[in-house]
């Protein structure tokens, strides 16, 4: 017998390893609206098999919690079941020795906790609430766009009627296929065979091969009038979708031009203003008023709009910045991320050469700003956030192109206050180490470090941590506001003002360009129902049929960007669209939920709203 | 076209059809279990799957569309083991007491299974058993559903009531009444339209063929049969007779060998249904005081009047207040027909055959009774069961004497028999509303422009300078259409009749099921055909019904006719 040995790589046991991986991926894309009885259940049967079986509470413990809740989801339980379950989990959290024990019976108490109703009908009505997602990436879209159609179409090399399908729900398909966030790819089943289908690089690679693509012919006029407050997403979806039903629209715009956050916040290097435009003409050509440099509030009131048109739709975003609170934030050269890119949309290009520059914050904003300070021509770019990068709210992509392009990631550092010198000009970000604590609300929580003070010297700091509703003309007007937000319920109607309805950033806060659209459609269909005339929104686009072939598992075929060195010097668009070859192969992966599966037998396709 | 080959045939199919299509086209079978032409075609059993050159994975031939070159194999020894394997688990989760199965031997999971030669069985058996109120025409029993949703399909899209949905996930996935709800909760109209288009026995009617032998049995008890005009165009269907065996007058034979003391028929009150109803039709149209309401909606089809009454209660005043031709029928029997042969009434047992579920609901309400004996109607027999009974009762119909029905209920015209398609009663109606507008009979097929499989078919008429509009519907989803229609004022209608089953009673929620076959058509046919052959096509012509007012109701609309033959829509009880 020798001594020691090295342990050869088993072939079971990396087998083992693949079986977890893919499993981990099958469970991460799971469908929302599964049963949470019977996941919980199964999820609880894998605790077990987890599980080394020397203590009771786990040994034991976790498998009668699968039992009851068995029980429960078959039919037969009783609400003294559920206490019995509540009871039994949390004497398994309070005792199990290890983690594999009181980790499974800490999910067991959420799942309870947060699905009551569904477990009570299962022991009340024998009945299960539960109703599965059909198709992953349209039930995860705000805007519910046809994905599978779409990406079907685009396979077949019919760019327009892709365009002319996403236009069904969202008339921002060229901003979209920029910048969305794309929520649709987070549960898409093909992320159990391989990787979810690249979405957003489909969009934008069938808007820069559909050409120009004329918008459908409006409904015949209503005679209704509709003003809508604010040419942003929201605004302008809204406008779109009023404007098809037979509605006459006009925005009125505080600024010069039409695309709100689009155009004032998102740097060109994103979204260029040719796309943008593209889409505002295409919503523009139906015949929209326009009224641009009219301020709400100033120039005209809320009771002359309501008095001159038949409904209101207030769509104003999320404009203001909020402040950090700290000493020294008065200071010249300190600004908000939302003030410099403004200036940016406007056309102004500070000048930053030589200069350091420090942002404070870690969202998509936070990312905006770095880059777009390395840009202005910085010497060096300082991005300052009191977590760890890993808990950015950031798309990783940002953050990852950001530091490809030169600018530096400061964990761990809370802002302390700001120096200035005899001028009052920004000198340095004093800023507190942090250490990384409990989580809270899903979060690990930053504490004050047992570490001193650092001094970060800069020229600008450029504040990015959230930005406020401009609210006060319509709170004074009667509208109900709540942390300076817009109050609506959840078709857009504001309470107690008829006609009136609201939506986008400035009741949302601020949210993504997906989110907006939902808002303006939503509005949309509400107004049109307030009007009582329920015109109907359809795409008269035949969708192709679903191939039979299916393809096995394939990489993900991804957007890139132009180097770094290059596209750090100028605000020319970054990202390069995939190739026709990469989109027909990204198109071949589709799984086509809406044909296979429960797509098809839950109703089918919507062909219109 | 496109080449493909199935089976190493070069076939040629169409461009766009399913590989089923193309193979059933080629005469190839493919067998099938959820698949539905027009209803369903979500690939849930996977027995119709078939190997595809190329694929890594089977495909299910009902919606794989095909693709020029394909090579096909409907056989091939993946598949065969995959379809075995497929219908074993389901046979596993259904409850497989065929013996005593209404469905048995006319049911696909039992002919798959002994198709595949299905012996032994290999997984857990386990059919989950559902709660069900015994009481209402229409029974489910989940331990025999297959989910392959053909029920949901049918009563969303071709009625419009989304009466069943699909509820739960992963193996407890189940067809239930939408939101959990008891049937009696939901606006069921009972038109057992998902009853025919059941592959298994998950859905069937209330049996009540028992009542009928017990009052057969009963020395005390007087039979009284009737039978609707549809049932004689599909009753031989469940026999296994031909229909040229399956004649009218052999039926009145069968029904009298069975035990029936009196065998009549519903065309009868039919022909009365049209008197009365025309009557009420041109009362309407020429009241002058605006209380009439316009259109007037027939009111003979249970299913619609439950629908109506449940969906657009405001409109109720719309609908014809004539009872339907059943109604009619049990109120005529237990009272004039009582008295002229000297009977007690509550003696009379009055069993009407249907080819409809709706009609066992129909009978039971309370206030459609109006002859004082008990309700007026008995029992409801459909088409299915009254050919159960005779199986039960070993009757060699084919070889039966034809025989006549009795007198004096059993006279009918041709206008009387075409009730049971849609547009029969609209047609009916227009002979004698023609008639007693202008005092001369039209051609007998004048009005035939609201015959026909499309879902609505209207027109105008000139009778004599009065201007009617008229509309025929047949399923509840065409019906939906024509009032949202009206109420919208895109249109604008005297006269409407609806049917709640597509095709009309010819297709009837009560008929015999051919699995896959929509059979209203040529059932619809068969009825046009008796009514050219009949001697008296116009319901105003009818002798008995003449007689009937001569010695019994006085005239069409009088006193007795609304106490016997009319009710009030507004009183029904709904639940």
């Amino acid at each position: 017998m020798n001594r020691l040995e090295f342990r050869t790589t088993n072939r079971a046991w990396k087998t083992m390893d693949e079986i977890c991986g893919d499993l981990s991926r099958r469970v991460l894309t799971s469908p929302r609206g599964n049963c949470p009885a019977e996941v919980t259940a199964a999820f609880l049967r894998l605790c077990v098999a987890q599980s080394c079986g020397k203590c009771v509470p786990c040994r034991i413990g976790l498998s009668e919690l699968a039992t009851i809740l068995e029980r429960i989801f078959e039919g037969n339980g009783t609400k003294e079941d559920i206490v019995l379950f509540e009871k039994t989990a949390l004497a398994i959290k309070d005792s199990a020795d290890c983690a594999i024990g009181f980790e499974a019976a800490r999910l067991a108490l959420d799942s309870l906790a947060a699905f009551k109703d569904d477990y009570m009908s299962h022991v009340e009505k024998d009945c299960c609430i539960a109703s599965f997602d059909a198709v992953p990436c349209m039930a995860l879209c705000p805007a519910h766009v046809d994905v599978p159609g779409y990406v079907a179409l685009i396979g077949v090399g019919r760019y327009a009627d892709a365009v002319r399908l996403i236009r069904k729900d969202n008339p921002l398909p060229a901003v979209c296929g920029l910048i969305c966030e794309h929520p649709c790819e987070t549960h898409c089943r093909r992320g159990i065979v391989d990787d979810a289908i690249n979405i957003r690089g489909l969009k934008r690679f069938a808007i820069d091969h559909a050409g120009y693509v004329p918008a459908p012919k409006p409904a015949p006029s209503t005679g209704k009038t509709v003003a809508v407050v604010g040419g942003g997403p929201a605004g302008l979806t809204a406008a779109y979708f009023l404007t098809l039903m037979g509605h006459k629209v006009t925005i009125f715009e505080k600024r010069k031009k039409l695309g709100g956050m689009l155009r004032y916040g998102i740097p060109s290097y994103r979204l260029p203003d040719d796309y943008l435009d593209a889409d505002i003409n295409v919503i523009l050509s139906l015949g929209i008023d326009v009224k641009t440099g009219v301020d709400i509030g100033t120039d005209m009131t809320m009771a002359d709009l309501r008095a001159k048109f038949d409904s209101v739709y207030i769509s104003i975003g999320a404009h203001a910045h909020k402040k950090l609170g700290v000493k020294g934030e008065d200071s010249k050269g300190v600004m908000s991320a939302v003030e410099l890119l403004r200036t940016l949309g406007e056309g102004t290009k500070l000048d930053f050469k030589g200069k350091n520059v420090v942002i404070i914050g870690g969202g998509n904003v936070a990312m905006d700003a770095t880059r777009t300070s390395i840009r202005l021509g910085a010497k060096n770019v300082t991005c300052v956030y009191r977590r760890r990068q890993k808990d950015m709210t950031a798309l990783p992509d940002e953050i990852e192109g950001a530091i490809a392009e030169g600018a530096e990631i400061l964990q761990l550092m809370a802002p302390v206050r700001i120096e200035s010198d005899e001028n009052e000009n920004v000198t340095a970000l004093i800023v507190q180490p942090q250490i990384i604590g409990e989580y809270d609300r899903g979060r690990p929580k930053p504490n004050s470090a047992d570490k001193p003070e650092e001094r970060i010297p800069c020229d600008y700091i450029i504040i990015a941590i959230g930005q406020a509703v401009d609210s006060a003309h319509f709170a004074a007007n009667g509208m109900p506001v709540k942390w300076e937000q817009l109050q609506t319920d959840n078709a857009a109607y504001v309470p107690e003002l008829p006609g009136v309805f609201s939506g986008g950033d400035c009741v949302f806060g601020p949210a993504t360009v997906i989110k907006a659209i939902e808002a303006g459609k939503v509005a949309a269909a509400n107004i049109d129902a307030y009007f009582g005339t329920h015109t109907e929104i359809t795409a008269d686009v035949e969708i192709p049929p679903a191939s039979y072939l299916f393809r096995p598992a394939t990489g993900r075929a991804n957007m890139r960007e132009r180097a770094s060195y290059e596209r750090k010097n100028d605000f020319e668009l970054m990202e390069q669209g995939l190739s026709e070859e990469e989109a027909k192969q990204e198109c071949s992966r589709c799984l086509r939920c809406d044909h296979y599966g429960c797509g098809s037998m839950k109703g089918g396709r919507q062909y219109k709203w | 076209m496109v080449n493909i080959t199935i089976n190493g045939k070069e076939i040629q199919a169409k461009e766009g059809a399913t590989i089923l299509e193309a193979a059933r086209e080629a005469g190839i079978f493919i067998p099938t279990l959820c698949y539905l032409k027009n209803i369903t075609d979500i690939g849930a059993c996977r027995v119709c799957i078939v190997e595809i050159e190329g694929n890594d994975k089977l495909c299910a031939s009902c919606n794989t569309i095909v693709e020029e070159g394909m090579v096909i194999e409907t056989n091939s020894p993946r598949v065969r083991s995959a379809r075995k394997i497929n219908v074993e688990l389901m046979l596993s989760k259904h409850d497989c007491n065929c013996p005593t199965c209404v469905r048995s031997g006319n049911c696909s999971l039992q002919t798959l299974a002994n198709d595949l030669n299905i012996i032994d069985q290999h997984y857990c058996k386990e059919a989950k058993v559902n709660k069900w109120d015994g009481k209402l025409p229409l029974i489910r029993e989940s331990s025999k559903c297959v989910k392959c949703m053909r029920c949901v399909y049918v009563c969303e899209n071709i009625q419009s009531l989304g009466v069943w949905e699909i509820g739960g996930t992963g193996t407890r996935t189940e067809v239930r009444v939408r939101g959990g709800a008891k049937l009696s909760d939901v606006n069921c109209v009972y038109c057992g339209q998902c009853i025919t288009r059941c592959p298994v026995g998950a859905l069937r009617e209330r049996d009540d063929t028992e009542k009928v032998f017990d009052a057969i049995a009963d020395p005390d008890k007087i039979v009284v049969v009737q039978v609707a005009p549809a049932v004689r165009a599909a009753w031989g269907d469940g026999l296994g007779i031909t229909p040229e065996q399956a004649t009218v007058k052999r039926m009145a034979a069968a029904f009298r060998a069975l035990g029936a003391d009196y065998v009549f028929d519903t065309n009868f009150t039919a022909d009365l249904t049209i008197m009365e109803e025309g009557s009420e039709l041109i009362q309407r149209l020429t009241d002058k005081t605006g209380k009439s309401k316009i259109p007037m909606f027939t009111s003979c089809c249970p299913g619609w009047v439950r629908f109506l009454k449940l969906e657009y209660p405001e409109l109720v005043p719309h609908l014809s207040s004539a009872k339907s031709p059943q109604q009619m029928f049990g109120a005529v029997a237990k009272t004039y027909f009582a008295e002229k042969r000297g009977i007690d009434p509550k003696k009379i047992f009055c069993v009407s055959v249907m080819p409809c579920t709706a009609k066992k609901y129909e009978s039971a309400v309370p206030e459609v009774n109006s002859a004082d004996a008990g309700n007026d109607v008995d029992v409801v027999l459909t088409t299915r069961e009254i050919d159960r009974m005779l199986r039960a009762s070993h009757i060699n119909c084919a070889m039966l004497e034809e025989e006549e029905f009795d007198s004096p209920l059993g006279t009918g015209t041709g206008a009387a028999v075409i009730f049971g398609a849609t547009g029969g009663v609209m047609e009916a109606a227009l002979r004698s509303a023609y008639y007693l507008i202008t005092g001369k009979n039209p051609d007998a097929d004048a009005f035939n422009f609201v015959r026909g499989t499309e879902g609505v078919r209207d027109g105008t008429l000139d009778i004599n300078g009065i201007k009617v509009k008229v509309a025929a519907a047949s399923g509840l989803a065409n019906a939906r259409r024509i009032i949202e229609d009206i109420k919208a004022g895109r249109a604008h209608y005297d006269f409407v009749e609806i049917m709640a089953c597509p095709g009309g009673c010819a297709g009837g929620g009560g008929q015999p099921i051919k699995e896959g076959c929509e059979l209203a058509g040529i059932r619809g046919e068969r009825l046009y055909c008796l009514d050219k052959a009949a001697d008296i096509r116009f319901s105003h012509e009818n002798p008995d019904v003449i007689e009937l007012y001569k010695s019994f109701l006085d005239k069409p609309l009088s006193h007795k006719s609304h106490d016997l033959l009319h009710t009030n829509q507004w009183y029904w009880s709904i639940k």
